[in-house]
């Protein structure tokens, strides 16, 4: 059980990065990682409802889709609408609670909802059947993952603006290419394994 | 609005991939071969255009504040309407594709498309719109995979051409045509790293010519000005 969470977790936050091996969360990877404050705050929201969304649809899915046979086409329905509902929860609840972190935050927030790490972590669970705590961790790890490549992005990205490249490759263009360096890099965890 | 400026604007001033920056994640992540390219590319065509369809017919009766939710059902709907269709028929495709399927729920340029356009325009526009704008994500992925292939493992078609009787294969057992002899190939713009870098150049080329073609057409304005 302890290797297979351990297993699990180096997976998700360096062999098999969402972002840098897996191409998952690769939209707002690109549009909040421009300064360090706003990538914190994203990444923040993101690891809860990560971590919320691999908890609720795994209940959903033992227990209401598979029991009723609907599993193999309600499923992608089912979790974006869980995904669609928590996220305003997490809205709702933070406007009352902490609303300087929810202005902080502004547009972010509803933005999870089509942030395809989420809807990833929630059908790989699926697909590599894990247990609850194995998508719990899952999702809590892999959000972990999210904040490891976004805040280590956005501190390179603050310095790209002194640096002099073409100027056809403003804007995104440049970030992939910096981007697929940190991909290479990545690319060295590969094969890391704990031996059971 | 006339069909050849939509078309104009969906492959290029206003193609998804390369202009607008979004649907990026499938994007790098599916572009390893041919076939995946080409099956993408033509599931997010359908999909997006029974999406324009459905959500301009319903476009006035939809309530202002629920209808990112709306679009969302009805966009799940069809995705999965069209993964069961894979898995049933073309499973070679179903299983290269992967998560990226049921993940067309969550691409930008499907619930972009519904918001900037279908939810304001007439059906047949909205179903022109879709087609187009299907088609300029379709051609991207088609040079992503072309040219990593063709760069990385050294072929054309992998998994779609069969190379020794030409023949097309939908089974994804296609060796494709071998350019490059074995080992040559740069395999690392297969990996991960291969998706970032040429989808940067892809997108710098793009702002490249874009920046070009509007100085000349500056340039020959201020001529017929003078």
């Amino acid at each position: 059980m302890f290797a297979s969470i351990v297993t699990i977790s180096l997976a998700a936050i360096l062999t098999n990065n969402f972002i840098f091996s897996q191409f998952l969360g690769i939209c707002p990877f690109l549009g909040v990682s421009n300064k360090m404050s706003t990538a914190t705050g994203m990444s923040v929201a993101v690891i809860f409802v990560m971590t919320m969304a691999s908890a609720i649809c795994w209940v959903i899915n033992e227990f209401l889709l598979i029991p009723f046979g609907v599993a193999g086409f309600m499923q992608t329905v089912a979790y974006i609408l869980v995904i669609a509902v928590l996220v305003q929860f997490v809205e709702m609840f933070l406007k009352k609670a902490i609303p300087a972190l929810y202005s902080a935050m502004g547009i972010f927030l509803p933005l999870i909802t089509t942030n395809c790490a989420v809807l990833g972590v929630v059908l790989l669970n699926t697909q590599n059947s894990y247990g609850f705590l194995e998508s719990v961790i899952d999702g809590f790890t892999g959000g972990i993952g999210f904040t490891v490549a976004i805040v280590l992005f956005a501190s390179v990205r603050e310095r790209l603006e002194f640096a002099d490249y073409p100027k056809a490759f403003e804007g995104f263009a440049i970030c992939l290419v910096t981007a697929a360096l940190f991909a290479l890099a990545f690319m060295g965890f590969s094969g890391m394994k704990i031996p059971v | 609005m006339n069909a050849k400026k939509q078309l104009t604007e969906g492959l290029i001033t206003n193609n998804p991939v390369l202009v607008q920056q979004i649907g990026l994640c499938a994007t790098m992540a599916i572009s390893t071969s041919l076939f995946n390219g080409i099956g993408m590319g033509l599931s997010v065509l359908i999909i997006l255009t029974c999406c324009n369809v459905v959500i301009s017919a319903i476009r006035k009766i939809i309530p202002g504040q629920v209808r990112l939710a709306i679009f969302v059902v009805v966009i799940a709907g069809f995705v999965t309407i069209v993964d069961l269709l894979l898995q049933a028929f073309i499973p070679a495709l179903s299983s290269a594709l992967g998560v990226f399927i049921p993940l067309i729920v969550v691409n930008c340029i499907i619930i972009g498309r519904a918001e900037a356009f279908s939810s304001k325009e007439g059906v047949f526009l909205s179903f022109r719109d879709g087609v187009f704008q299907g088609l300029g994500y379709t051609c991207v992925l088609v040079l992503m995979c072309l040219v990593r292939e063709l760069l990385g493992s050294g072929t054309i078609g992998g998994g779609l051409l069969n190379g020794a009787s030409s023949f097309i294969t939908l089974d994804g057992t296609g060796a494709g045509f071998r350019i490059i002899p074995e080992g040559f190939g740069a395999g690392a713009l297969v990996l991960p790293f291969g998706g970032f870098l040429t989808l940067g150049c892809l997108m710098a080329v793009m702002q490249y010519a874009l920046r070009k073609s509007n100085e000349k057409k500056a340039r020959k304005e201020k001529e017929v000005k003078e």
